[in-house]
């Protein structure tokens, strides 16, 4: 019972936020765990970032407790709260450098603010601009970095008081997906040797994918589902989780076949269908079922299939040729199976020949 | 002759020069602080007071928007309470310093402006002091653009110290008029012109390196 107590890192607990009558966050709860990198993944205007700054109270909540490390923020005096906020780093999506100083200095920051001496303050941020991969860039100014390797500084700043917990405000939403893959290996490899708490925010399903443990989603200020990562693309419960994980896979028709897609059927064409797995309904021979239980000749045209976290996920989508009874009982029999399935139109025989 | 007109333009000179110097340092030493205090008291800063926004913001303006020929006889009461006299060198000071003060606090108060709102953001989220924030982020980030503003503002001074030498302050002014214009004499008058012209071009010159200097925004 203490020990997990222990645990939680982060308690939101009954918060909201409003802004003279529009409610941005509505009765949030969340924990998040120690070590654990918990993402909140919602559209443009959902409250994300009305959330975040929720935690380190740059927002000021209008109900509801917020606990990180145990200590509940709400009632901190203006002192200790700055003194609570030194153990919680947080990045952002424009990096937020100063442009008058080096990168050495920028780090060097929030050790300013604690009024430590030029050594400490050396002995502090040198691992750090190990760590971050920038030891070749200390004396440079900010508009001489890359958008990876700014945000590497605003890393490295953010861990500079030895926080705890990290939050991040869309960090990686201005850098291109290559370096955005780089630092979210940053950022798992910081949680892996630092032990550091991260919370993030995130537009994007693949931010998600690539390295949080847990997600919960925001829609109109409302956390509408969470879950453990593998979970939540296995089982997503909400029509808004679907359509973000639907969202984050290739959806359209390679564009030589999409262009001759007709809305009605017509004489010598064949539907096209787009079929959705999650969770169990992946791992089903559906492929081999549709041929040999319904006697249809498949043609596929677009295929992928991921695994996260030991679980599959996929979209398949496919010209089938067949009796027209047998492609509507083959439809009924796929949903049936927990596969979602959308006639996306109707191709000519002359561009998907079925020989 | 033409040694002892050499000889006056150079005194000029110096009095020109100390009374820009003297009355810049004041407005600035002045204007600094109370251009960060316009900044923010402003309503949604690191400490909003909006009454006294508005109330320091009224002065301003209206020190502002005084012809400065107006504003030194209308500050004579107090230059002759601080110098012991309303005429001479040292006594234009008072309303050189009295012209600058509002603009360079405006200046600063605009620079200040344009420093982006995430930094601010940021020094909070590190658990900075409102006064931590001014000092390491606030002024810093802002500096290049308050060099450019008080480089104006000396060269303004400038042209107002002629004014004030006119009426009895000496400097490049006083000269000009005494022997280019009541004596007819136009090579005096041309030597201030170039003179004047001289000295502006070298604070605008140093000031822009100045500027250049402390700004890393642009690549050199
Ligand atoms: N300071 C503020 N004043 C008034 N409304 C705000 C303020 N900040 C955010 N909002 C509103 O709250 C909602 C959520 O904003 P935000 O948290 O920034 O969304 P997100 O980060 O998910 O895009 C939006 O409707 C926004 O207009
Ligand atoms: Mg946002």
């Amino acid at each position: 019972m203490q020990k997990q107590h222990e645990e939680t890192m982060i308690a939101l607990t009954g918060l909201s936020k409003q802004y003279d009558g529009l409610t941005a966050l509505d009765s949030i709860h969340l924990q998040v765990k120690k070590a654990e990198i918990f993402g909140i993944i919602g559209k443009s205007g959902a409250g994300k970032s009305t959330l975040i700054r929720c935690v380190n109270l740059l927002e000021k909540p209008s109900q509801g407790t917020v606990i990180v490390n145990q200590q509940s923020l709400t009632t901190l005096s203006r002192h200790a709260l700055r003194a609570a906020r030194r153990k919680m780093g947080m990045i952002f999506q424009h990096f937020n450098l100063l442009s008058c100083r080096t990168v050495y200095d920028n780090i060097a920051l929030p050790l300013e603010f604690c009024n430590m001496s030029k050594k400490a303050i050396a002995h502090a941020i040198n691992p750090l601009i190990e760590l971050t991969g920038l030891s070749d860039k200390k004396s440079n100014y900010p508009n001489e970095l890359s958008g990876g390797q700014k945000q590497r500084v605003a890393i490295a700043r953010a861990l500079a008081c030895k926080p705890t917990v990290l939050l991040s405000d869309e960090a990686t939403s201005a850098l291109d997906p290559e370096t955005t893959h780089l630092i979210l290996q940053l950022l798992k490899n910081i949680r892996d040797t630092l032990n550091l708490t991260i919370l993030l925010i995130t537009h994007e399903m693949s931010v998600i994918k690539a390295c949080c443990d847990k997600v919960g989603i925001l829609d109109k200020g409302k956390l509408v589902e969470q879950n453990e990562v593998g979970e939540f693309f296995a089982h997503p419960n909400t029509p808004i989780a679907k359509n973000f994980i639907v969202s984050s896979l290739p959806q359209t028709l390679p564009a030589a076949i999409a262009d001759h897609v007709l809305v009605d059927e017509r004489l010598n064409t064949h539907p096209v269908l787009r079929l959705w797995f999650f969770g169990d309904a992946a791992t089903q021979p559906i492929v081999g079922q549709l041929i040999n239980q319904f006697k249809l000749r498949i043609n596929i045209l677009q295929a992928q299939v991921e695994s996260i976290k030991k679980h599959i996920m996929g979209i398949l989508i496919v010209a089938v040729d067949g009796d027209k009874t047998q492609v509507t009982a083959s439809i009924a029999y796929l949903k049936q199976l927990g596969i979602q399935v959308e006639v996306l139109g109707y191709v000519p025989n002359d561009i998907i020949p079925f020989a | 002759m033409s040694q002892m007109i050499l000889f006056l333009l150079l005194n000029a000179t110096l009095q020109t020069i100390y009374m820009v110097v003297a009355a810049s340092f004041i407005a600035v030493c002045l204007g600094l602080p109370l251009g960060v205090i316009l900044y923010i008291t402003r309503r949604g800063n690191l400490l909003a007071q909006p009454l006294v926004h508005h109330l320091l913001a009224a002065i301003v303006n209206v020190t502002r928007s005084i012809p400065f020929i107006i504003l030194m006889i209308a500050v004579i009461p107090i230059t002759r309470f601080l110098v012991g006299s309303s005429i001479g060198t040292a006594a234009a000071i008072v309303p050189l310093s009295f012209a600058a003060l509002p603009f360079v606090a405006r200046i600063v108060d605009n620079a200040l402006l344009e420093v982006d709102t995430g930094l601010i953001e940021a020094a909070e989220a590190m658990g900075a002091t409102s006064w931590q924030t001014i000092i390491h982020v606030l002024l810093p980030e802002a500096f290049a653009n308050i060099v450019n503003g008080i480089t104006l503002t000396i060269i303004n001074l400038i042209g107002y110290s002629a004014m004030a030498g006119a009426v009895g302050g000496g400097g490049l002014g006083d000269m000009a008029v005494r022997y280019g214009y009541q004596r007819f004499n136009s090579s005096v008058m041309l030597m201030t012109i170039v003179m004047m012209v001289i000295l502006v071009q070298a604070i605008q010159f140093f000031g822009d390196k100045i500027a250049k200097r402390v700004s890393h925004n642009k690549l050199s």
